[in-house]
């Protein structure tokens, strides 16, 4: 079992907790499952104890809830306008959930689930899905206008709806894969640097001065993966938001 | 299970379902969804029905109370100018009004003094021309008895020098033909 220490690919590994089987589907209850409920207990528990207060004044607490509501509104109604502000809601609760989940990870031996391909396909399909089933509901036909740049000259309408109709399919997966690829190449960056600390100190003296290098390496890492685990948060709601924008106002 | 996942994983990790990569085990796609699904949507209704319009609800009161304490501190502004302006108003009639008690006192002074001015100089005027008429009148009287005297005198002296009386009318006519008279 030794060997966990140093494996950077056992952090992300899926342990059923407690198994759950329908049919020949396993729906068991996981770590990622233990995570993802323990990322809605913090978030939920940390905004609303920060809001109880009410004051007129924030302390520090309020504060920090207040300022990432505003940061929200702001960025939804940047990019998508007034009327964007319908999604606030989910683009509020996108936010938190993976700020929440990327932070969390950040905790030696916990579990990270944006680092799950899966689960930051599931939330990205949730924006594009609600992009289409909403453009598609306002705007009927028009929606598709979304595909057909104005301006652009006969001959390239159709290799420009093309270029358009691919990227749009491309988005789900560079929204899902932008964030997966962040969290899992940080932690397992992370673990390395921090396994060859482990590894050197036990070669003897000369491996523990050398170990030195990469211990700082694994702070400065540490540090760096704070700013990603905000910085993806970050640029997903803003895609999220633009994408949002493209449903509300199709028309380019 | 996990022992012989772990033992292999040690030794290589591509091959055998065990050594699948994680994030790519297909298996457990349909859990991590489920659970996924059950605890966002969860996080979403909490978010939409308790966090949102509370946090909302707390921003809302502040903007409405800065607002408010902003159109409160505006009309107690236009107040206390208003009330300036009436202070400088009455300043500036007061201040009117007393240089016109000033302007009036003084001109009533002025007029009071020159009459009794003129009351004065016509009193002492009076006076002097009084007193001239009597001067004059005393000094006719007493030109009037410089002749009687010159008379008397003449009288008088020719009496001394050559010892006999000259008549009174002599006398008169020998003044009168001195004075030219």
């Amino acid at each position: 079992m030794a060997a966990d220490k140093v494996d950077p690919i056992h952090q992300f590994q899926i342990t059923k907790l407690v198994p759950i089987h329908v049919g020949h589907v396993d729906l068991s209850f996981t770590n990622s499952s233990l995570f993802m409920a323990a990322t809605v207990i913090v978030a939920t528990l940390f905004l609303v104890f920060a809001s109880s207060g009410r004051s007129l004044v924030p302390g520090r607490w309020q504060l920090v809830a207040e300022m990432s509501y505003s940061f929200v509104a702001n960025t939804l109604r940047d990019a998508a306008g007034k009327a964007g502000m319908q999604f606030f809601p989910m683009v509020f609760s996108l936010f938190m959930f993976v700020l929440v989940a990327n932070l969390l990870g950040m905790i030696p031996y916990f579990f990270t689930i944006t680092s799950h391909i899966i689960v930051t396909f599931c939330l990205a399909m949730l924006v594009i899905g609600t992009v289409v089933v909403f453009g598609i509901w306002k705007h009927g036909f028009h929606f598709f206008g979304l595909f057909v740049p104005q301006g652009v000259p006969m001959a390239l309408v159709p290799l420009v709806t093309m270029i358009e109709v691919i990227s749009f399919l491309s988005r789900p997966i560079s929204l899902s894969v932008r964030l997966f690829a962040n969290m899992l190449a940080g932690h397992i960056t992370l673990k390395v640097f921090a396994g060859f600390v482990v590894t050197l100190s036990a070669a003897g003296a000369v491996g523990v001065a050398g170990s030195i290098l990469p211990l700082a390496m694994a702070v400065a890492l540490t540090a760096l993966e704070f700013l990603v685990a905000f910085l993806q948060a970050y640029v997903f709601t803003v895609l999220t938001c633009m994408y949002l924008n493209d449903a509300i106002h199709p028309g380019h | 299970m996990a022992e012989t996942a772990h033992t292999t994983a040690e030794v290589q990790h591509g091959g055998g379902h065990s050594g699948v990569f994680p994030p790519f085990d297909s298996t457990t796609f349909a859990s991590q969804i489920l659970w996924l699904a059950i605890t966002f949507g969860l996080f979403y209704v909490l978010m939409a029905k308790v966090v949102l319009p509370r946090i909302g609800g707390i921003l809302e009161v502040r903007h409405d109370r800065i607002a408010g304490d902003l159109e409160e501190a505006n009309r107690l502004k236009a107040e206390s100018e208003a009330a300036g302006a009436a202070y400088e108003k009455a300043l500036a009639e007061a201040r009117r009004n007393a240089q016109g008690i000033a302007a009036e006192t003084r001109a009533k002074l002025a007029a009071e003094v020159d009459a009794k001015r003129h009351a004065a100089e016509a009193g002492l005027s009076g006076k002097i021309t009084e007193a001239e008429a009597r001067i004059a009148e005393i000094k006719t009287k007493a030109l009037g008895e410089v002749d009687g005297i010159a008379v008397d005198t003449t009288e008088a002296l020719i009496a001394a020098l050559i010892g006999e009386q000259v008549g009174r009318d002599d006398a008169v006519a020998a003044v009168a033909a001195v004075t030219g008279k």
